[in-house]
């Protein structure tokens, strides 16, 4: 039974199924540059309330250019906190106590030191080095202004030389590249389905060329038809661009199939950082153990979960 | 022996924008029977109908055509006939965070339906409550009655919310999307919970998901629906394996599945070794 062509019976599932993600994810080669765009060390953050809270505990690891590095994790477990901590948004009661995060910006070949950066050059750093697209991205478009003014406000914040037009033509242009009409820069957010929404967001964050994007649960709120076309849309503009992807999300198999590697998470510390093929066939935690057990496979034997009885173990409850 | 039929159901919604009236046809004539002790799911992208379904067997929309029938009889639909109607008809919905009351005690929870549907007295109350917060692993009970909902996790609200539906003893259950707002590793404990009731209790269950897996492993029959219509109908297996509707194979490609994916396929024969089997942990797993 763990040979899963074994208890397929007609070849139809296995045709339908072969088109995967995988044809996206690499394009015929991998993305992936042998060259760091960043490097977390010792990461701490405490959120100072009366109990402080020590959310993200020793965070180390280094993303490489144009790589996918998933972060899997229940929710409470720090995964956000550790986002924010990659572009300082952290926000007092939340401090981050020791470590350093550093940047390698490939334009200017300099190592910036992300903690230090205070004022304009935080600002100007972010969005522009670093972008992000949050979490509940479907409800963080502004209702009352149209997608141009939202598209144009990223240009007139980091680039104010740009006129009108040319902010119009570039928020035109980023439309197309996620493949959303460009007649629809003149829609409000309530016009647009859940997954252009979305799409939009992206565009957002990919209006100043950043190196890295980070993804809070992009597809949370969206279903799965819609959520693997937008995840198709970011392996290939991540092909086509060469930004490195930090994704969060608490759904492993997604990630098992986008994310080159994969950093899971468990109470505010990262308990296994492989590859998603390391990950997959030899989890060393037993955390990472039980987050793949948690998913019946589509293929496997029916009633497999029934019988595995989970129902009785206290701690999942 | 069948336990609730729906025939022809239909539901239309007039939408009006400015002085211009259109109609929505959210779910356009279905056909299935719940019976006890099998589950139907109705499997379907956002919009599709699925949630609409549950809101007219529960009784909290009206259908604009098609008949509901309880055991051969239609279904009452005021007074005392609803509230017979609603001693065998009980909803689970998706979020537990917000279909429990901030203001209430968890045994305030279950202790209202009970009392309102009269299996247990002011004296007795207190015991039923406890007894069915065992049931659905909420254990030690004591510990949990006096709580109120925010002190609990997403998984425990859920298994109250559970025993609240099962307070009046009802022979049919609608699940709408049970577990889509549960972190992922407590999702098979409830969908277990839920089945295990069933079980002992011979419960009739419409269970509503997007999650084809979970649908397939966990119930009889799937309804495929798309914007309204059932696209296909039959066995769960028949549906999953042997997909006839291109909607149903389109769900089924969009859905991850790492255990098809090419890459790990390859990978595994890199490896030699087979396809790993996380569900069933056994004692040889490292």
């Amino acid at each position: 039974m763990s040979d899963p062509t074994t208890n397929r019976d007609p070849e139809d599932l296995q045709e339908i199924l072969h088109d995967t993600l995988e044809a996206d994810r690499t394009g015929g080669g991998s993305p992936v540059r042998d060259e760091p765009v960043l490097t977390v060390e010792g990461l701490n953050v405490v959120y100072e309330v009366e109990q402080p809270v020590h959310a993200v505990k020793d965070a180390s690891f280094e993303l490489r250019r144009g790589e996918v590095l998933g972060l899997a994790g229940e929710s409470g477990c720090g995964k956000t906190t550790l986002a924010y901590g990659l572009n300082q948004l952290h926000r007092p009661p939340a401090r981050i106590s020791s470590g350093t995060v550093t940047f390698h910006d490939h334009v200017t070949g300099e190592h910036v030191d992300v903690l230090a950066l205070e004022g304009d050059r935080l600002r100007s750093f972010r969005w522009s080095k670093v972008a992000m697209v949050f979490q509940g991205a479907m409800n963080s478009l502004n209702p009352v202004l149209n997608v141009r003014t939202q598209l144009g406000d990223v240009f007139t914040t980091h680039l104010p030389h740009l006129g009108r037009e040319e902010r119009a033509r570039r928020g035109a242009e980023l439309l197309e590249l996620v493949g959303v009409d460009p007649s629809r820069l003149d829609a409000f957010p309530h016009e647009l389905s859940g997954g252009m929404r979305q799409r939009v967001m992206i565009a957002m964050a990919l209006s100043l060329d950043p190196q890295l994007m980070i993804m809070d649960e992009p597809t949370t709120a969206l279903d799965v038809v819609v959520q693997r076309e937008i995840l198709q849309e970011v392996l290939r503009l991540r092909r086509e661009l060469g930004f490195a992807v930090v994704f969060i999300t608490h759904d492993l198999p997604m990630l098992l199939e986008i994310a080159d590697r994969i950093a899971v998470m468990k109470a505010g510390r990262i308990v296994e950082l492989e590859t998603a093929e390391d990950l997959y066939f030899a989890p060393r935690h037993a955390y990472t153990r039980t987050l793949l057990g948690s998913f019946p496979s589509l293929t496997g034997e029916a009633g497999d979960f029934v019988r595995a009885g989970f129902d009785q173990d206290p701690t999942r409850s | 022996m069948t336990a609730l039929s729906v025939r022809e159901l239909t539901k239309t919604y007039t939408l009006r924008s400015g002085l211009k009236f259109s109609t929505l046809q959210a779910v356009k004539g279905v056909d299935f029977d719940l019976t006890p002790g099998r589950t139907v799911a109705l499997v379907g992208q956002s919009g599709s109908g699925k949630s609409t379904i549950a809101k007219l067997i529960a009784q909290l929309e009206r259908p604009t055509s098609g008949t509901i029938t309880l055991d051969g009889a239609p279904i009452g639909r005021r007074g005392a006939a609803l509230a017979r109607y609603r001693d065998e008809v009980q909803m689970v919905f998706q979020d537990p965070f917000a279909s429990l009351n901030p203001y209430h005690s968890i045994g305030h929870h279950i202790e209202r339906p009970l009392l309102l549907h009269g299996k247990a007295t002011r004296s007795t109350v207190r015991e039923k409550v406890l007894e069915l917060l065992s049931r659905v692993n909420l254990t030690p009970a004591e510990d949990y009655v006096d709580r109120k909902p925010h002190e609990l996790s997403g998984g425990q609200r859920q298994r109250v919310a559970i025993a609240r539906a099962l307070a009046p003893g009802p022979s049919i259950l609608i699940a709408d999307e049970p577990v889509s707002m549960l972190d992922v590793s407590v999702r098979l404990g409830v969908l277990n919970l839920l089945a295990r009731l069933q079980r002992e209790e011979n419960l009739a269950m419409l269970y509503i998901t997007h999650d084809l897996a979970t649908a397939r492993h966990f119930s009889d029959e799937i309804l495929v629906m798309y914007r309204g219509d059932v696209v296909e109908q039959g066995p769960a297996d028949d549906v999953i394996l042997r997909p006839q509707a291109e909607f149903t194979r389109q769900l089924l490609v969009a859905a991850p599945e790492p255990g098809t994916n090419p890459r790990f396929l390859a990978e595994a024969k890199r490896r030699g070794v087979p396809m790993p089997d996380h569900l069933a942990p056994s004692e040889d797993t490292p």
